[in-house]
């Protein structure tokens, strides 16, 4: 027989609960700048966008039609309205070039860029946080220079010429890894050390810094009096304190990395969102365009809001008032 | 009166340039600054001076010598239409640091008057230019450059617009942020009281005391400018051939990787040094002009 706490219902942080809506609603008003964004990316082009998307062989009757189909024949502000009604149900339109809805080509390919990002968010904080907190742990010696400066080499470095040296290295002179392409788990490494090292750069001096602070606070000081282990200073006292900006800039880099993935997918023919979007602008296929950026920005917004989430959790004097 | 104003004006004259010899002697004992300086001078040479240091057209193809492995002749060798990579690279430097120049100017143009404005002002203003930066900064960066260049179409000027447009949104919050802090400091509060106009204001009191951020962010922006550029190239939607532009070299050198290999290493090694000069300049500037890092 169950025991009865078992049935009874988790306990509701009504003041998390009245945050998270209160976050849900502020980014409103970006959605809605997304979607002005999207809409006028469509009136900014040049010419006619029916004609654009009908392409330069389409007969007069097939611009009209598509004129009539995408509502741009009607006053700009019910087009506006159109297209968030559209918006709202996730109805993008169709691809130029496939004719498939736009929905389903993107959400073909997000699962790839969703795996791309995180394989290298994960690589970027393990190596990273360590060289961070090493680096801060012995400042101004050579180990900390050496963190610095592969941290300032990896912001320096062209993302895509890494991409392609890795692929030098390791497809054409070793011959260990495939060059592009997915299907194995042999397919990510590449692309996603490529990705990391354009973050773990960030994650390794934000860690620096935010260590260097922590460790030269009272506590820390206090800790060590008390006679505790190097290593019991440094993680449980230390850390735990800088964790907050840490996560701020994992977080930060996650968007970044987004900006990269469109650089990564095209070096490794990765199929995903930024290789789409690639594709689409060489194209000119607008509407696939406008899906996957609309896509881009929500997983953005949604990761910032789920980094305030987290926050909570490692820091439990914030309060969510 | 008038004698021990003008000595106190000399006064500060003397300790506003012995503060600035401080931070100058400061930027001096960063070696990793002059590192940076040293490889923004030699990028500033070859971009200056690259048609007398490799004159001829880069972009005359040579199909008899295509993809041609670094010799005394083509010190680095050279691209699958026969041309020098180095020669290339050289009169690439001019492209990019046109662009650099254009994107920074760009965003200084746009994002400092509006973050002054937005930071000075607050209320209505602030709340609008403040909501069009969060739309802006929804997108990560790059992406936001390669929409903008999917509207406006491919080419030099383009690119130079969507990169530049790109980072206004990263100088709107940067002086906001400054102008909030200086805003309510005496001497502006002083300024007020004594009927200044609020231009003068913002160009007198607050926009000499948002320098300094601003300095740093051109130096790093420079450095981005270039990555995104050399990024839009190399995706073949920035400047395109046969305009030697460092990321579409990369771009095309991509097919020859597994036979020749150093047509896309050399072009990306030049980006690299560009941007790390630019970087190490900035975080130098931001470690001797920024008060903060007195610590």
């Amino acid at each position: 027989m169950l025991s009865c706490s078992r049935l009874v219902a988790p306990k509701i942080d009504w003041n998390m609960l009245r945050y998270v809506i209160k976050r849900l609603i502020s980014t409103l008003p970006v959605l809605i700048g997304i979607s002005f964004l999207l809409f006028f990316m469509l009136r900014m082009l040049p010419g006619d966008p029916a004609q654009v998307l009908a392409g330069q062989m389409a007969t007069p009757e097939e611009v009209q039609n598509i004129r009539h189909q995408l509502g741009l024949d009607r006053p700009i502000f019910t087009q506006y309205a159109l297209f968030l009604g559209r918006l709202v149900r996730f109805d993008l339109g169709r691809s130029a070039r496939t004719q498939n809805p736009v929905i389903e080509e993107v959400w073909a390919r997000l699962p790839n860029t969703i795996l791309l990002a995180v394989a290298a968010i994960i690589l970027a904080c393990l190596f990273g946080i360590p060289a961070g907190i090493l680096s801060a742990v012995r400042p101004y010696t050579w180990i900390d220079y050496l963190v610095t400066s592969m941290a300032l080499f990896g912001i320096s470095m062209p993302v895509f010429w890494l991409g392609l040296m890795l692929v030098v290295l390791f497809s054409v002179i070793l011959q260990w890894l495939p060059a592009g392409g997915t299907g194995t788990w042999k397919h990510v490494i590449l692309p996603s050390i490529t990705l990391a090292a354009f973050v773990v750069a960030f994650i390794a001096r934000m860690t620096r810094a935010s260590m260097m602070e922590a460790l030269a606070q009272d506590y820390t000081t206090t800790a060590r009096s008390k006679g505790l282990k190097e290593s019991v200073v440094v993680v449980k006292h230390a850390l735990k304190n800088a964790l907050i900006p840490i996560i701020t800039v994992v977080g930060l880099q996650f968007g970044l990395l987004l900006g990269g993935a469109v650089l990564t997918e095209t070096v490794f023919a990765w199929p995903g969102l930024g290789r789409l979007i690639v594709d689409s602008i060489l194209a000119r296929d607008y509407p696939v365009i406008q899906g996957a950026i609309l896509i881009f920005g929500l997983l953005y917004i949604l990761v910032n809001l789920m980094v305030d989430l987290v926050y909570a959790f490692v820091d439990p004097r914030i309060r969510y008032d | 009166m008038t004698e021990k104003k003008k000595s106190n004006e000399l006064q500060s004259y003397w300790s506003g340039n012995r503060e600035l010899r401080r931070r100058w002697a400061k930027l001096r004992r960063n070696k990793a600054a002059l590192f940076g300086g040293v490889l923004i001078l030699i990028y500033l040479f070859t971009a200056l001076f690259g048609p007398i240091l490799y004159p001829g057209n880069p972009s005359a193809p040579n199909l008899i010598r295509s993809l041609e492995t670094p010799s005394r002749q083509h010190p680095l060798g050279t691209d699958e239409l026969g041309r020098s990579i180095l020669g290339r690279i050289v009169h690439g430097s001019r492209v990019s640091l046109l662009i650099a120049i254009g994107v920074v100017s760009l965003g200084l143009l746009l994002g400092v008057p509006l973050g002054l404005v937005s930071g000075y002002y607050g209320g209505k203003v602030d709340f609008g230019i403040q909501r069009i930066t969060d739309t802006m900064l929804a997108f990560p960066g790059f992406l936001l450059a390669l929409a903008l260049v999917a509207v406006l179409g491919v080419g030099l000027k383009n690119t130079v617009i969507s990169v530049g447009i790109s980072m206004v949104p990263i100088y709107i919050r940067l002086v906001r942020g400054c102008v909030l802090s200086v805003r309510e400091q005496v001497y502006v509060e002083a300024a007020r009281a004594l009927g200044t106009r609020d231009v003068a204001i913002l160009m007198r009191h607050i926009l000499p005391n948002v320098m300094v951020p601003i300095t740093v962010q051109t130096s790093l922006g420079m450095g981005t400018a270039i990555l995104f550029a050399a990024g839009l190239g190399f995706l073949g939607v920035g400047v395109q051939p046969p305009t030697p532009e460092w990321g579409a070299m990369l771009g095309s050198g991509r097919a020859y990787l597994f036979h020749a290999p150093h047509v896309a290493t050399f072009p990306g090694i030049a980006i690299f040094l560009a941007v790390l000069g630019f970087n190490l300049s900035g975080d130098g500037l931001r470690e001797a002009l920024d008060p903060r890092f007195k610590l």
